[in-house]
């Protein structure tokens, strides 16, 4: 036994040090480069910029809660949508809290879209808190709300809720769903040009 | 539920049956100390290696040499990641000038990563800095599933050698493991996920002024060549503290396909390699029908009870499927499938707040690694685990027949059965008297954030969790406090190492006995009838344990859901 440990010494040193090297930082270091010179765009968190200022990521969600836009799932990240913070409510299936907080947001939304069933996910926090997406259904549910707000057509905010509908990759692979943040930042372009 | 949720589950678990045997020959011809294409370019890292530690790769170690080996380096592992951890605020990559976590975050998190758990007391974003989640974590998801995946070969040789003293080289196991397996497919991943969106920059965080005209900072960081080997490693640890759920650790469902099929691939390919290590591969296919039919199951249930969803929230008017706590580019049916995928191996990543699912949705995850995640399981860990059961199985089977049990060619006698109940039975003692420990102290009773069974769920989930080394959490557990951190990574630790010391000791044992050829009296376990027997034994010896323990949390937690009591 002892002899073991002590054969055993050497190799466990320099073993470590020289798997920190390769593993720890020659593999993350060589997928950095290689991930700036080939996806930049990707690797540095797949920003929009809007006159150099950075408005968004595609791939991460922002929040949205004031009439003119297509409200966010609520999060439970920090404040909410909290970039440094992710989180989810954690809140269990008979936890008061819950109830309480889904009572709450039903009637808010009830009140703007009077006479529509909620959709579930516009009510439920998501995992990360800074969930990207909404479903098409949470955003047929506001174009009457968005489009009297911003005195638009309903139809043609209907129209570009359809045109940002993602699809299940090859029908069976993920949700129907709507990027919240690429469809508001149509909606704001939508705005500046006269109703078509 | 859904044509094509049902679909999706198809299509998965297809697609991994497919990959079992591609995996399992690669394994093998490493298992073998084979020479592989790969060996053209890292064969002289391999050698460079041996030579500056002074190893000859082919002296071969007895089971106790082995074992002493593999825990000296593993503790080596552990005071480098606890020294990076806590000397974080003095060294570089550190762009947002965080401090060092303290004294029992840094142990516990060093303890999480070595025993492959990747619990997480901390949120990666707000805790760690770049060199942490590179050289002080990244390192030991390598190296611990190196580990796990070299215990499984030293056991496998123990029942293929015969009247041999020893079991391998550590060293070369663990190496050649790491050099030709996980670093190459790792780097293929990695690229993929940063394709898809996965970021891999050393910047900390980049700001945001919103559509609204609010700030919002994002964090980012070296997140794709993490992410690769926390699932192909089964370590689960997350770059983020919302782990994959978080649209940067995995941003599209193609990528949560990719990480569903990493978590098990390689657990399912050590099953076909087993048979083939053995001389009969249809050994291993029996042992992965075993695990593919609970795994099953498991989905079903559910996903049955998620898209069911919490009639305590239709009352409200929020019909539909469970969604708190869930993605929308996930949905209801890839978050259950993750649940399970993550919970049968020792992974622990989630996708999906595992907190926030039904109470019988919960319970399955919960349950898979309550069994001793032997469902596939953890890279290695998984398939020695379960070798486990398989000599309990035989041993009942020769109860019932009369005749001394043999498995694979090896006679299973009573040094073989006590070891392998000892380290069955380390899971579930661990579990519930920390567990019993928690819920009667005030240090323990702090950390729930539910209140009735399900806060009681919250603290067995997390004891299940670290002892099983999975690393998934009921999150709503505020963990991060001396006593949950301590007591959480001692549990670890035992969960990890006090199993797998008895399971040396069977290899070895193993190792020095006769072949026993296959007569006609032997019990044949190939069939669909040991099949069944492995599972009837895995549920009754793992389940029945914890009965009682899951009356109390998830299912009384269910009656309350169902009659709408809320806490």
């Amino acid at each position: 036994m002892n002899k073991d440990l002590i054969t055993s010494l050497r190799p466990a040193l320099v073993m470590t040090l020289f798997f920190a090297v390769l593993l720890g930082l020659a593999y993350p270091l060589a997928i950095t480069g290689a991930a700036q010179i080939f996806f930049p765009h990707q690797a540095n968190g797949s920003l929009v910029r809007d006159k150099g200022i950075v408005v968004g990521s595609t791939v991460v969600g922002q929040a949205f809660t004031s009439d003119r836009y297509f409200n966010s799932r609520p999060s439970a990240a920090g404040d909410g949508y909290d970039g440094m913070a992710s989180s989810g409510s954690n809140l269990g299936p008979t936890s008061q809290a819950l109830a309480d907080r889904v009572q709450g947001d039903v009637a808010k939304f009830s009140e703007t879209s009077p006479g529509l069933n909620v959709p579930p996910d516009l009510v439920m926090t998501s995992a990360s808190g800074l969930d990207p997406h909404i479903s098409p259904e949470a955003a047929f549910y506001q174009v009457d709300r968005v489009a009297r707000a911003r005195a638009l057509d309903p139809a043609s905010v209907r129209t570009l809720v359809e045109q940002a509908i993602e699809r299940p990759l090859l029908g069976f692979l993920g949700e129907a769903r709507v990027n919240i943040f690429i469809l508001n930042r149509r909606l704001d372009h939508f705005g500046d040009k006269p109703a078509a | 539920m859904t044509i094509q949720g049902w679909l999706l589950i198809a299509i998965f678990t297809s697609l991994l049956l497919l990959l079992a045997k591609p995996m399992g020959l690669w394994l093998f011809a490493l298992y073998e100390g084979r020479r592989t294409p790969l060996h053209r370019i890292l064969g002289p890292v391999e050698a460079g290696f041996y030579r500056l530690s002074g190893i000859d790769p082919a002296e071969e170690q007895g089971w106790r040499r082995y074992a002493v080996h593999m825990l000296i380096f593993n503790s080596m592992l552990l005071l480098f990641t606890y020294a990076v951890l806590r000397l974080q605020g003095g060294l570089p990559l550190n762009p947002l000038g965080y401090d060092g976590p303290s004294a029992d975050l840094a142990f516990n998190t060093a303890i999480s990563f070595a025993a492959n758990t990747n619990w997480q007391s901390y949120g990666g974003e707000s805790t760690l800095s770049n060199l942490s989640q590179m050289l002080g974590l990244t390192i030991q998801n390598f190296l611990s599933a190196a580990t796990g995946i070299s215990l499984a070969f030293a056991l496998f040789r123990g029942f293929a050698r015969r009247e041999a003293k020893t079991l391998g080289n550590y060293w070369a196991d663990m190496t050649r493991v790491t050099l030709y397996l996980l670093l190459p497919m790792c780097v293929v991943i990695a690229i993929f996920y940063v394709a898809s969106g996965v970021p891999q920059t050393l910047a900390a965080s980049v700001d945001v002024t919103t559509l609204e005209g609010a700030k919002q900072i994002l964090a980012l960081g070296p997140v794709a060549s993490q992410e690769a080997i926390k699932l192909l490693g089964t370590n689960g640890g997350g770059f983020f503290n919302v782990n994959s759920a978080h649209p940067f650790e995995n941003p599209t469902a193609l990528t949560n396909l990719v990480q569903m099929l990493s978590i098990l691939v390689v657990g399912a390919g050590l099953t076909w390699t087993f048979g083939k290590a053995v001389g009969n591969t249809r050994q291993g296919w029996a042992i992965l029908a075993a695990m593919i039919t609970i795994f099953l199951v498991g989905v079903t249930i559910t996903y049955w009870q998620e898209a069911a969803g919490n009639p305590v929230l239709h009352h409200l008017g929020a019909m539909g499927g469970n969604m708190e706590g869930k993605e929308t580019r996930f949905g209801i049916a890839q978050s259950a499938l993750y649940a399970v995928v993550t919970t049968a191996a020792s992974c622990g990543a989630v996708n999906a707040m595992h907190d926030s699912f039904t109470a019988l949705g919960g319970l399955i995850p919960l349950f898979n690694m309550q069994l001793g995640e032997v469902v596939i399981g953890g890279v290695g860990a998984g398939i020695y685990g379960f070798l486990l059961f398989a000599i309990l199985a035989i041993f009942v089977a020769g109860l019932m027949v009369g005749r001394t049990p043999e498995y694979v060619g090896k006679k299973i006698e009573a040094r073989e059965v006590k070891l392998a109940v000892l380290a069955i039975a380390v899971l579930p003692l661990t579990i519930l008297s920390f567990t019993a420990i928690a819920s009667v102290t005030e240090a323990g009773l702090a950390g729930p954030l539910n209140h009735g069974p399900h806060g009681f769920s919250e603290i067995l989930y997390a004891f299940t969790s670290a002892v099983a080394n999975n690393g998934s959490a009921f999150a709503g557990l505020s963990a991060n406090t001396p006593f949950y951190n301590g007591l959480l990574g001692i549990g670890m630790w035992i969960g990890r190492f006090f199993v797998i010391i008895p399971m040396l000791a069977i290899a070895g044992g193993l190792a020095a006995k006769k072949y026993t050829p296959e007569t006609a009296g032997s019990f044949p376990t190939t069939g669909p009838i040991w099949t069944a027997l492995l599972i009837g034994i895995i549920l009754i010896v793992g389940g029945l344990t914890f009965l009682p323990s899951l009356a109390l949390g998830p299912i009384a937690d269910h009656f309350a859901m169902v009659h709408g009591q809320l806490f």
